[in-house]
């Protein structure tokens, strides 16, 4: 008889491969889509991530995802109020989309559960590494989401917001946009709810040659919840992309940002706040690379954290060996507010290419006393100049933005966070 | 409305005593003029006035109005009447001018119990005093202070100053950095706010302010102390002179 050696099964583990077995009856997708599940289950039977891997060290999944809730058929979510008004909205309520798509002029929803059922979805459901296990759980369980296609050319006056809603229980939804040349268009992906939920969802996109993109990630999941995102992106010739992140919410947040550079000219934004507190444990990763030459890249992360609250930014840049003349800079900030938060950041360098500009620089601080004196000596009391100092801290990346509407829409998030927080 | 007595304070963090035994009253009204050489404490006089932390009153005590003031908190002294004019403003990024005035003019507003400013009320306000002072609105669509020139700065302090009518205002070296017309523009605003019931506090290096804000009274200040008291001839004697005369006289 021979020994196995199987190693001791987490509950989370246990509950997702039993979840499994009992939904796969219920998972739309051809026979190409089904076998990436197998394989996407089978890498959740290896196990999840501990701090051994090293994209996974300061957010040990294993052991922090304790709690997997059942699936919840009854749970109801409502679409919300767009950031920005004017918006055309799309909602995935509680893991569904909605049957009825918006028209609108120039851009083309899907259901994404069609593009599963009929297999043309599948090349996108490989994952990016052995290490991507928020690709494999997607994977393994998404049940839909939307296919948005902008044509070429097409100029979008006014955003388009992806609102993935939970209610409790699972939900694991895809986003997939296509951009075509030259079109210009602002997403927001709205994630939040009211629910102890665990959601997974991954968002991809395509820029085609000259496009311009702003995608704004909306996190507001209340603090029982555990949200893994991904965001991947193929930046074509001469396109821009803006992707700015607000981390306000969530239990356990585990934020990717898989960006790969594969036309000439591709200019790539990263901006992003994170907004930390209680006893939360919010992860960015950012996986970046520039695969051609003459590409550039700049990223700035702010973090505020306060009570018991964890944070995590890793910033990896990839220049690949014929990608010269690429310049690349990241920034992380930190506001420490309490003794007992803490942040972690570990930007990554590695370059092939000879002829490059790259950096990075990472500052942790309190509040400026000397601003603080000088609110205070006009009369602002502490609290509220404190207040007006970390705002100031964060709303500089936001202001950055350059597009009024946006600017006040992501303001008064902020704002509200701060109510709440504050 | 101001009396100190018998003041003494160092700095905090390493105890060098900066204030040694200083005394001074200023009367409602009263615009009191503060020199002295370098080093000799000003500065650090007009910090503790405001309520700087990193300085620590070991004996003596501020009245303020009859109070004590060593208990109160920078915002707490602001909200009671007392006006830091800076040396050196402080660029705050990220936080926006107007909002910061209208929070810092409804704080005063509340202490004092009335209701906070209605939007037009506030911007109309702020439009009369930037004009008072030849500022350009879109400077204050800036976050505070941040790409100000020196001058604008300073400009700007007196703006403050004039929106939240504060009754004891400090002006630490206000004319440093301003050229003459730019002095001028300052000097006039501080002189129109010159009242009955308003005492100003104007420290400087210069005979050369003090020809635009006529002092009352004058004070030198030398090692922490307040080694002579006169009237503004007092500062004639000083930029002809110069301290020696008045320090080997002290000692």
């Amino acid at each position: 008889m021979n020994m196995h050696l199987q190693p001791q099964r987490t509950s989370a583990e246990t509950a997702l491969i039993d979840a499994f077995g009992e939904r796969l009856s219920l998972l739309p997708g051809d026979g190409a889509v089904m076998l990436k599940r197998d394989d996407a289950i089978e890498t959740i039977k290896h196990g999840l991530p501990t701090r051994r891997v090293e994209s996974w060290h300061y957010t040990d999944l294993r052991r922090l995802l304790n709690a997997v809730p059942d699936f919840d058929s009854a749970a109801m979510a409502k679409a919300i109020a767009p950031i920005v008004d004017g918006s055309t909205v799309v909602s995935i309520l509680n893991g569904k989309s909605d049957a009825k798509v918006p028209v609108l002029e120039g851009v083309t929803f899907q259901r994404l559960s069609e593009k599963l059922t009929d297999g043309s979805i599948a090349p996108g459901l490989d994952s990016y590494g052995s290490d991507d296990a928020i690709g494999a759980l997607n994977t393994a369980f998404v049940a839909d989401g939307y296919f948005v296609d902008i044509a070429d050319g097409a100029e979008l006056e006014k955003p388009i917001e992806l609102q993935n809603l939970q209610a409790g229980g699972q939900t694991h939804v895809r986003l997939a946009v296509r951009v075509g040349a030259g079109a210009k268009a602002v997403i927001v992906e709205r994630q939040t709810g009211d629910g102890p939920a665990l959601v997974s969802s991954v968002s991809q996109l395509v820029l085609g040659e000259g496009a311009e993109v702003t995608w704004l990630i909306v996190q507001e999941q209340p603090e029982t919840a555990t949200h893994l995102a991904q965001f991947k992106a193929h930046l074509g010739k001469n396109s821009k992309l803006t992707v700015f992140f607000m981390n306000a919410g969530g239990k356990l947040v585990r934020q990717e940002i898989v960006v790969r550079t594969t036309g000439e000219g591709a200019d790539f934004k990263l901006r992003g706040i994170n907004l930390l507190a209680g006893d939360t444990h919010t992860d960015v990763t950012m996986v970046l690379d520039h695969a051609v030459p003459h590409t550039t890249s700049t990223e700035v992360i702010r973090n505020v954290v306060t009570g018991k609250a964890r944070g995590v930014f890793q910033g990896r840049i990839n220049v690949h060996q014929y990608a010269q003349k690429t310049n690349a800079k990241m920034a992380c900030n930190t506001l420490l507010l309490s003794d007992d938060g803490e942040f972690s950041t570990k930007p990554e360098l590695e370059i092939f290419a000879d002829d490059v500009v790259c950096g990075h620089g990472a500052t942790v601080t309190e509040i400026d006393h000397d601003h603080l004196f000088y609110l205070m000596a006009r009369g602002v009391d502490e609290k509220t100049a404190r207040g007006l100092l970390v705002k100031a801290f964060v709303a500089e990346v936001i202001e950055e933005l350059d597009d009024e509407s946006i600017v006040e829409a992501l303001e008064a998030r902020l704002d509200d966070w701060f109510v709440t927080h504050g | 409305m101001l009396e100190i007595r018998n003041l003494h304070a160092r700095i905090v963090d390493d105890g060098t005593e900066i204030i040694r035994g200083l005394n001074l009253t200023v009367k409602a009204g009263e615009v009191a003029a503060i020199m002295g050489p370098n080093g000799s404490g000003k500065s650090t006089l007009s910090y503790i006035l405001a309520g700087r932390e990193d300085y620590e009153v070991t004996e003596g005590d501020i009245l303020y109005n009859g109070q004590s003031i060593l208990e109160m908190d920078p915002a707490e002294r602001a909200t009671s009447g007392i006006f830091l004019a800076f040396q050196y403003p402080m660029e705050i990024p990220g936080v926006a001018t107007m909002e910061f005035l209208k929070v810092a003019m409804n704080e005063q507003r509340k202490a004092r119990g009335e209701e906070p400013l209605k939007i037009p009320e506030f911007l109309k306000r702020v439009k009369e005093a930037a004009a008072s002072l030849s500022m350009d609105m879109a400077m204050l669509k800036r976050p505070l202070n941040v790409g100000f020139s020196g001058g604008e700065k300073k400009r700007a302090e007196i703006l403050q100053m004039k929106l939240l009518e504060p009754k004891l205002c400090v002006l630490d070296e206000t004319d440093s950095g301003l050229d003459i017309d730019a002095l001028k523009i300052v000097s006039d605003g501080v002189n129109a706010l010159r009242a009955p019931d308003r005492s100003f506090l104007v420290i400087t290096h210069y005979q050369r302010l003090l020809e635009h804000i006529v002092p009352d009274t004058v004070h030198v200040l030398y090692k922490g102390q307040v080694i002579k008291s006169g009237d503004k001839s007092l500062a004639l004697d000083l930029e002809a002179n110069g301290y020696a005369g008045v320090i080997g006289e002290a000692a």
